[in-house]
């Protein structure tokens, strides 16, 4: 084909030949990136280790998943198809950018493979991608300057608003699609002129638009648009990449890492340190995070992969109550703290204490660990293993909140956080109903089924309804079952999650020894949390079940049959607890435990299944103060209310405490009732006289 | 700084249900579980602190039996230089004046500018402090819950007295200090943190150690000797509220309000 305009390489700028400059440009892009890139590396090299190359089918799967098919966008449904059509038009785009770098020295390269029909098609594509890209920016620009979701707000205390820089980006990927496509359309324009063959514009792309708007311009006019587009284009290129690593759009380049080394396993927490055995816990000389380099290079990973799409914080509960914690900003406070530390240019820092100078003990301790941040993420960030991190750092150096302290030291004595004595722990069982035994397991006296009560249950007068309900359901239903009674000690579940990570040891040494002399093959809990430390947090015990488990095991073997519900006043909701949900995927058991009672009429809540809102968290989380403007569980009686419900039905002693005290302190008592799964079974259970 | 601070080992009256035994002599002690006394903790803690701004050193002492030693371990961990244990079998029995007669010959053994102990001991009656204070012939402050050293050889203290209110004094070291709580925020100790001084050795001091004999400080020198224990009969004018937690509370909101307690 004839071409009309000179091409970049073959052009001259002031006198000297471009394709030197097309080659310049590249080389001082590309070594400018690797040497940022090299600099960006040193936090992570110095940073503790995390085996995180297991299971690679796996995390080529999740890569697949939540980076290729961006599986989180659409949970903002705006938001999520905008960032869609940019990613998927950047993938598609790369392509082209790479061979427009090379036209610039090579006249007439094509990517191996984009000669013939294929490349035919790629065009078409492309083009209509930029005109997408393009498109998308603007959606997203205008909807950044005027529209402002609340979510991208910046509170005064974490200083400037954002906005600036996001817009900035949003100008330089537009730009991008511009100028790629000026170059193409100016030559299109000079051939079609001259009556020669050019390339098919598909309409309506910006390089079509582009292309009529010039068919009237002179070749004079025409040639100086295509050269400066193309160095245009090439020049804002590699200047993208090169800031790509100062913002929040390094994730453009970390993010696939990011997804691939995600953690794999839901509810478990990290070891104090990777390759330390528990017996060796004694001899390592520090514990958790108290300076930065003991993040490990996947926390970092993380921080430098924050897309500050504000999602995180919009779901977290802390955020929501006003208490001092956004993990939105825990992440760009780390991030700008690595930027600041590990400059590009200029020295290293010296190394200082993280608490006090990142992050405050208030907004450590406020975490309930309820993952709704982490569910969210569409990077797949993690929270809760940093939280522990941090708390492990302040236990040992002794800065735990007063109203920590106690509940701790009962846990240490008594092994409960009531600091109750233990032969009062089945002083619930005093008031069952006449027939109902509950036996004590031990090394002569065993049983198939352990009831693990935990603390809670056990102690509070309010939960111990859930002891005796579970009993007499275990008894209506013939199931042969027992308790540890005095040798059952807290699961540990929020004390490993506060840090305490010794004494979660001991009480796990202590719980391990009785459940294994009481010679059970299963185990059966009402306790979420519970549920998920005996699963998650021991090992060398049967695997336990949730009730809702056992429970609809009962109804689908026929052996739970249940009455009508005949008040048809009655409207339920299920409120999904954060250990059964999140943590364990358990959403479906027990709402179709609930929907086996005939005539149950029951209603979601806006945020149920896995963005759940936590009613605010378990174990020692109720003893600890917050800060706060309103108590979780005031929010989520607000949220049943909305959804028309007046029954919140949950599967867990913590959220009964916390929803009942919830709509008590709403003002809304007589007009919601909480309820535990076993309380409603046993309510509408038919049982045979 | 060098500072001793006296600790003591107490039932751990918010993890207990304080009984008293059938013949009336003691408190039920199966099942109970120690704990330092709380005074105790804050004193350890502002000692501690004090040490941290200008130097020094913290020892603890404690006079108890061998299980003694685990109150020692846990103000170690917190951060107390060294323990001493005062141990000997002839102090049983001993009364608020042998601890102190006791304590008074092992400060006179060290080198101290500052004693301090707590305010007073959970089961205890708030006299060792000034006893020692006196047997030593320092100056004494009590209740002590503001505490500033203004130079070498003297301290700003608050005192806390009646409504609240906090009075401040000067006053010249070496001095017995007794501390009241909230002076600070005694800083947690983990299992951990007790691991790791495990194996510190604590001495282990006899009543021949300090010079004094059982004749001195036992069972033969107390002057006050505890006769009985007993649970107060229900006299006139106390209502004891029954029910569920919810019905007392409503029981109690009811009374208040009906004698104008709330409005």
């Amino acid at each position: 084909m004839e071409h009309v305009l000179i091409s970049p390489a073959n052009a001259t700028i002031l006198g000297i030949p471009a394709w030197i400059l097309a080659v310049l440009i590249p080389v001082v892009g590309i070594g400018a990136f690797a040497y940022i890139i090299a600099r960006r590396l040193i936090p992570l090299a110095k940073a503790e280790s995390d085996p995180r190359f297991d299971r690679i089918p796996l995390r080529i799967k999740n890569v697949l998943k939540f980076w290729l098919a961006q599986y989180k966008q659409p949970r903002y449904m705006l938001a999520g198809v905008l960032h869609i059509v940019i990613f998927i038009g950047f993938l598609i785009l790369s392509v082209r950018s790479i061979s427009l770098v090379i036209v610039g020295f090579n006249e007439g390269f094509v990517m191996p493979g984009l000669s013939g029909a294929l490349g035919d098609v790629y065009n078409f594509l492309k083009d209509y991608a930029a005109t997408l890209v393009f498109l998308a920016c603007i959606v997203a620009a205008v909807r950044r300057i005027f529209f402002k979701p609340e979510r991208y707000k910046v509170p005064p205390e974490y200083g400037e608003d954002h906005t600036a820089e996001a817009v900035f980006v949003l100008g330089l990927i537009g730009a991008l699609m511009v100028f790629e496509s000026l170059f193409e359309a100016s030559h299109v324009a000079a051939q079609l002129q001259e009556g020669m063959q050019a390339e098919f514009l598909p309409p309506l792309t910006l390089a079509w638009f582009f292309s009529k708007i010039l068919g009237g311009a002179s070749t004079a006019v025409l040639q100086p648009i295509h050269t400066s587009s193309y160095f245009l284009h090439d020049l804002i290129f590699f200047f993208f990449l090169c800031y790509l690593p100062f913002g929040k759009h390094f994730h453009v380049i970390t993010s696939i890492f990011n997804v691939l080394f995600m953690k794999l396993d839901r509810g478990t927490i990290k070891p104090v340190r990777h390759g330390v055995s528990e017996e060796e816990l004694d001899n390592l000389e520090s514990f958790g995070v108290k300076y930065f380099e003991e993040f490990t290079w996947k926390n970092m990973l993380d921080f430098y992969t924050c897309v500050d799409c504000g999602r995180c914080s919009d779901n977290c509960p802390a955020n929501a109550v006003g208490r001092p914690l956004s993990p939105r900003f825990l992440t760009l406070k780390s991030r700008d703290y690595m930027f600041e530390r590990f400059p590009v240019l200029g020295d290293i820092q010296p190394k200082e204490p993280v608490v006090g100078k990142v992050f405050s003990e208030d907004e450590i301790w406020a975490c309930t660990t309820c993952g709704a941040c982490e569910e969210e993420c569409p990077v797949l960030n993690e929270y809760i293993n940093k939280i522990v991190d941090l708390r492990r750092g302040l236990i040992e150096e002794g800065n735990v909140p007063q109203s920590l302290q106690k509940p701790l030291g009962a846990l240490e004595k008594r092994g409960n956080p009531y600091g109750m004595m233990e032969k009062k722990k089945l002083d619930w069982s005093k008031d069952l109903p006449e027939g109902t035994e509950v036996k004590v397991l031990d090394k002569n006296n065993s049983s198939d089924t352990l009831y693990f009560m935990d603390s809670a249950t056990a102690f509070d007068e309010r939960l111990q309804e859930i002891a005796k309900a579970t009993t007499t359901l275990f008894n209506n239903l013939g199931t042969d079952f027992g308790v540890l009674g005095k040798a059952e000690k807290d699961s540990g579940h929020e004390v490993k999650r506060f840090g305490e990570e010794m004494l979660f040891q001991t009480l796990k040494e202590q719980n391990t020894e009785a459940i294994n002399n009481s010679g059970v093959s299963n185990i059966i809990t009402t306790d979420p949390h519970a549920y998920n430390a005996l699963n998650k947090d021991y090992s060398g015990i049967p695997q336990a079940e949730h009730i809702s488990q056992y429970l609809l095991r009962q109804i689908r073997n026929n052996q739970l049959k249940f009455n009508p519900v005949t008040d048809s006043e009655l409207v339920f909701t299920y409120h999904d607890p954060c250990y059964l949900g999140r943590h364990n995927l358990l959403y479906d058991v027990p709402r179709e435990v609930m929907d086996s009672i005939p005539g149950l009429n029951r209603v979601e809540m806006d945020r149920c299944r896995d963005s759940s809102f936590c009613c605010g968290g378990g174990g020692l989380m109720l003893f600890y103060e917050s800060e706060e403007d309103m108590r979780m569980g005031q929010k989520r009686a607000q949220m049943a209310a909305e959804a028309g419900a007046n029954v919140i039905v949950v599967a867990c002693p913590y959220c009964l405490v916390n929803l009942e005290d919830g709509v008590k302190t709403s003002g809304m008592e007589g007009q919601i009732q909480v309820m535990d799964l076993t309380e409603l079974v046993l309510q509408y259970m038919y049982v045979s006289s | 700084m060098d500072i001793l601070v006296c600790v003591k080992r107490v039932p751990d009256t918010s993890e207990n249900e304080i009984e008293i035994n059938s013949e009336g002599t003691d408190i039920e002690r199966e099942d109970l579980v120690y704990s330092v006394n709380e005074w105790d903790n804050y004193a350890v803690e502002e000692a501690i602190q004090i040490r941290d701004r200008v130097g020094g050193s913290v020892t603890v002492v404690t006079v108890g039996d061998e299980d003694s030693e685990e109150v020692l371990r846990r103000e170690m961990a917190m951060g107390a230089d060294q323990g001493i244990l005062i141990s000997d079998d002839a102090i049983e029995g001993c009364d608020g004046k042998g601890s102190a007669k006791t304590l008074k010959a092992e400060i006179e053994k060290g080198k101290y500018d500052l004693i301090m102990t707590g305010a007073q001991a959970d089961e205890g009656y708030a006299q060792v402090g000034g006893m020692i204070a006196a047997m030593l012939d320092m100056p004494y402050a009590s209740l002590v819950n503001y505490l500033e050293i203004l130079d070498d050889n003297k301290l700003k203290v608050g005192r806390e007295i009646e409504g609240g209110n906090t009075e401040m004094n000067e006053i010249s070291i070496p001095c017995v200090l007794s501390i009241q709580t909230g002076i600070n925020e005694p800083r947690y100790v983990g299992i951990r943190g007790i691991r790791k001084v495990a194996n510190v050795e604590i001495p282990t001091h006899g009543l021949s150690d300090l010079g004094l004999s059982g004749d001195d400080v036992g069972e033969k020198a107390a002057k006050v000797k505890r006769v009985d224990y007993f649970v107060p009969e229900t006299g006139e004018g106390a209502e004891m509220l029954e029910g569920d937690t919810e019905e007392k509370a409503e029981k109690l909101a009811e009374i208040l309000k009906s004698k104008g307690g709330i409005k």
